[in-house]
């Protein structure tokens, strides 16, 4: 019998392919206000929740269903006002929040300060297990709350307190004058009691108060939400509603669009790269985003960290031939580095494309010399450790390397480490295992100088893998970020950058760009600087 | 019979325990999988600490194992690492994998066998010399060429199928998927059917049951292809298991939620819990199969007997 039924579903789908599209595929879509985006989307690493959440997949839905105190403007980067009345400080320690008035989560439960508050607890408490639970680490009372190690003492922190329906005070550990600028962060979205009182129910179909509401969800394969119609903000959804479709391979989802089943990818695979002007034409997308790529050194390794040996890590960086790699390798989807930041941050917000000037240009002549000078490569060869599992890393870092030893014409001098696993990968750098220079990738959490700056470089910090330490850069970054002037803070930072400069504390690479393609029936499709889509701006038909 | 079956059933007990304990220390050796959780920066420690303790990764080795067996006793297969139990996952994916093997083995049945027989039953024609090349050049290409081709080809030149299956995966959109992961085992069929029949084509038993005056079709069914299927059912029956892995990469081209991608995703993350819990159920496949396979022998030819 299974063979019967077999038979006339083959028939049906070939008979229905020829005439139409697929079997069973329902209606055409429909265009105008109402029309549907379908997309391509990656399955969370993490459950879905705003301080669990710290890769690119889970955000972009984040993106769409929550809303918090500060948006950064897509187009600018700027940090803009969104659900914040008012952020006073006098002291850049204690902040008073107001929250907007008619503002709800879109099951109808308004958006209070109680609503941020308790959002901001439960993202600290290391019951939680939030990924993203640092983010807090600037708010008194987080130690208490998520201790390095052993158990918490309290419940919820002590900077922050509910102070009237609309109101709350947070005081913070230390001066932290853009500290209001990391809140359009979606670790400090706000969540509606239904998020404590069944969480289970809540992560099966999240609910938040942005311009989209989730519809339903199939964990690991598909999305569908539809735009919100009492969304009170004034970057109302444009269409319909965004189904989101989990591919496990970008270049299906590009196959996908370029047959006509689907509207936008926001990955164009790099072996696409090639044909994507010739299948999409001005249909493609590739501005740059808030990402760098860079090569760390252990300065846990004695060998790795002797004084004077900022010309070898400086001549190094002399060697590489950014714009030819990044011409031939990325097909242009990638910008050489010019300095540590950005340039989605702009002039204004700290971006200065003089600041690495010769030191990340291409000479093999001065490279030589002053490995030279240096000491010579600790052990004679560089080995570039990477994981080989993802990304396209292998190629690019043999083109490194090549390079390299193109400009010391020693054919040794440098080779790539391939490491099989990215969790394997990222275990030996915590462990700090690394023997030699190792691959760096930076994605900013906010569009601020500081974001790229203190995480990579402050002695310990969270994302100082290499556990560089300078005296100096700390002092600046210090009070940078005690400086209430935001432009003379910024100001601060770069000189703090300057110190990484004249250290080579990392080789910066290049910047990253978000590249995207999308079909004929939708337009005003743009990314943003998180190189995600704004889904909410974009038209059907 | 009965006693050859349960003693059947009882050695699966130890393979059972030694794929499992193999498969547990492989996906331990990779390392800490928590260090990938936190995407490019460390997790903090505490956290670290905290998520490491939620997925019992913080005992050794040896203990993991003997929680991990117990919970499988009592039908737990952990959590995966974005808080989904993995029996969730399972029931996901093996329907999914299950109707792709399927297809696949109606594909390898059908167009194997019955090609077989045809180009055993005229060796030296054309159409075996013709059947015989063909098959060459597909096991020749790999899986990952002829799906890319076909889905390119039917899925965006011609427009006959979506170059995705979609999350229901039904069947009709897993017929193309489905010839792509049967074609290499298919032209296998094909070539071991034609060898068989044309050996047993001048048996003793066949020239009896000719020379009895039975009817062509008769010889054919119950005398030639009954006697040459044996080591035919032998090697689709090893392919069913081969084929429910093997699915990775037909899955990926064609973006089928199955068993493929949930152990590539897995292994991607080393998320111990997805690939041990997947793999064991694959093991125990394998083993039902193949006890289901040998059981066959005694049906299809009754000098088989198992005491």
């Amino acid at each position: 019998m299974r063979g019967a039924t077999h038979v006339t579903r083959a028939a049906c789908a070939v008979a229905v392919a020829l005439a139409a599209g697929a079997c069973g595929g329902g209606a055409a879509p429909a265009g105008g206000p109402d029309g549907i985006v379908t997309s391509s989307w990656g399955d969370p690493q993490n459950p879905l929740e705003p301080a669990n959440t710290n890769e690119v997949q889970g955000g972009k839905v984040l993106d769409m269903i929550f809303r918090g105190l500060k948006r950064y403007d897509p187009r600018t980067g700027e940090a803009e006002d969104m659900l914040a009345e008012r952020i006073d400080t006098t002291d850049s320690v204690d902040f008073t929040v107001t929250v907007k008035s008619g503002w709800t989560f879109s099951n109808g439960e308004p958006v209070t300060a109680k609503s941020f508050v308790d959002a901001w607890n439960y993202g600290a408490h290391l019951r939680n297990n939030q990924r993203n639970a640092y983010f807090f680490g600037y708010i008194e009372g987080y130690d208490q709350v998520h201790p390095a190690s052993g158990q918490p003492t309290a419940q919820t922190m002590s900077g922050l307190k509910v102070t009237g329906e609309r109101t709350f005070t947070v005081k913070l550990t230390q001066k932290f004058s853009t500290w209001p600028e990391t809140l359009g962060y979606a670790a400090f979205a706000p969540l509606p009691s239904s998020f404590f009182s069944d969480h289970d129910a809540w992560l099966a179909r999240p609910v938040g108060n942005g311009p989209y509401a989730v519809d339903s969800y199939t964990r690991g394969s598909r999305m569908s939400l539809r735009r919100w119609d009492g969304y009170p903000g004034d970057d109302k959804a444009r269409n319909g509603g965004v189904d989101l479709k989990v591919y496990t391979d970008s270049n299906t989802a590009y196959t996908d669009l370029t047959a006509g089943h689907l509207d936008l990818v926001d990955d164009v695979p790099a072996s696409q790269l090639r044909n994507v002007e010739a299948d999409l034409g001005d249909r493609y997308i590739n501005t740059p985003a808030g990402i760098i790529q860079t090569i760390a050194f252990p300065y846990y390794d004695p060998d790795w960290n002797k004084p004077g040996q900022e010309k070898v890590r400086r001549g190094l960086s002399m060697a590489i031939n950014r714009q030819q790699i990044t011409d031939t390798i990325f097909q242009r989807t990638r910008t050489p580095a010019k300095d540590w930041t950005s340039p989605v941050l702009g002039p204004d917000g700290g971006y200065d494309a003089s600041l690495c000037g010769g030191s990340c240009t291409y000479d093999p002549a001065r490279a030589r010399k002053l490995i030279a000078e240096g000491g010579g490569i600790p052990g004679g060869q560089v080995k570039i450790t990477y994981n080989a599992d993802t990304g396209s890393h292998k190629e690019w870092v043999d083109a490194v390397c090549n390079s390299i030893n193109n400009a010391l014409g020693n054919n040794r001098a440098c080779v790539g480490n391939p490491v099989g696993t990215f969790a394997d990968y990222r275990n030996q750098i915590t462990r700090s295992r690394m023997s030699g220079p190792f691959r760096a990738g930076w994605q900013m959490d906010y569009p601020l100088i500081q974001n790229f700056l203190q995480p990579l470089y402050y002695t310990n910090a969270s994302s100082n893998d290499g556990k560089w330490s300078n005296e100096e850069f700390d002092r600046l970054v210090d009070q940078a970020n005690a400086e209430t002037d935001p432009a003379r803070a910024i100001e601060t930072f770069k000189q703090a950058e300057g110190v990484v400069r004249d250290q080579m504390a990392a080789i910066p690479l290049w910047y990253q760009n978000g590249s995207a393609g999308y079909s004929e029936r939708i337009s005003n499709v743009s990314l943003n600087q998180f190189s995600v889509p704004v889904y909410e701006e974009i038209t059907v038909g | 019979m009965g006693r050859y079956v349960i003693r059947r059933l009882l050695q699966m007990i130890p393979v059972f325990v030694g794929a499992t304990l193999l498969i547990f220390l492989m996906v331990n050796v990779m390392g800490d999988p928590i260090a990938g959780l936190c995407g490019e920066r460390e997790c903090d420690p505490a956290t670290a600490a905290q998520l490491r303790k939620e997925f019992g990764l913080d005992k050794p080795v040896w203990q993991q194992y003997l929680t991990y067996m117990g919970n499988i006793f009592t039908g737990d297969f952990g959590t995966a690492f974005n808080g989904q139990p993995v029996t969730e996952l399972m029931a996901d994916a093996f329907p999914v994998t299950i109707r792709l093997t399927l297809v696949a083995i109606v594909f390898e049945i059908g167009i194997g066998i019955g090609l077989g027989v045809l180009t055993g039953l005229r060796r030296g024609r054309p159409v075996d010399t013709g059947a015989l090349l063909v098959t060459l050049v597909v096991i020749a290409v790999p899986t990952f060429v002829t799906g890319l081709l076909l889905q390119l080809l039917l899925g965006v030149k011609w427009g006959w199928i979506r170059p995705s299956v979609s999350s229901e995966a039904p069947l009709d959109e897993l017929i193309v998927p489905g010839l792509v992961l049967a074609a290499v085992s298919l032209a296998y069929v094909t070539r071991l059917t034609r060898t068989s029949i044309a050996e047993n084509r001048r048996a003793d038993y066949v020239r009896t049951a000719v020379a009895k005056g039975l009817p062509r079709r008769r010889v054919l069914t119950h005398h030639l292809l009954r006697n040459s299927l044996i080591p035919v059912v032998t090697f689709i029956g090893a392919d069913i298991g081969a084929l429910m892995g093997g699915a990775i990469v037909t899955e990926r081209i064609f973006n089928i939620h199955g068993v493929g991608y949930q152990l590539y995703q897995g292994i991607l993350r080393q998320n111990t819990q997805t690939v041990v819990g997947f793999v064991t159920v694959l093991v125990l496949v394998f083993l039902l199969v193949n006890l289901f396979v040998d059981l066959l022998y005694a049906v299809l030819d009754p000098r088989i007997r198992y005491a």
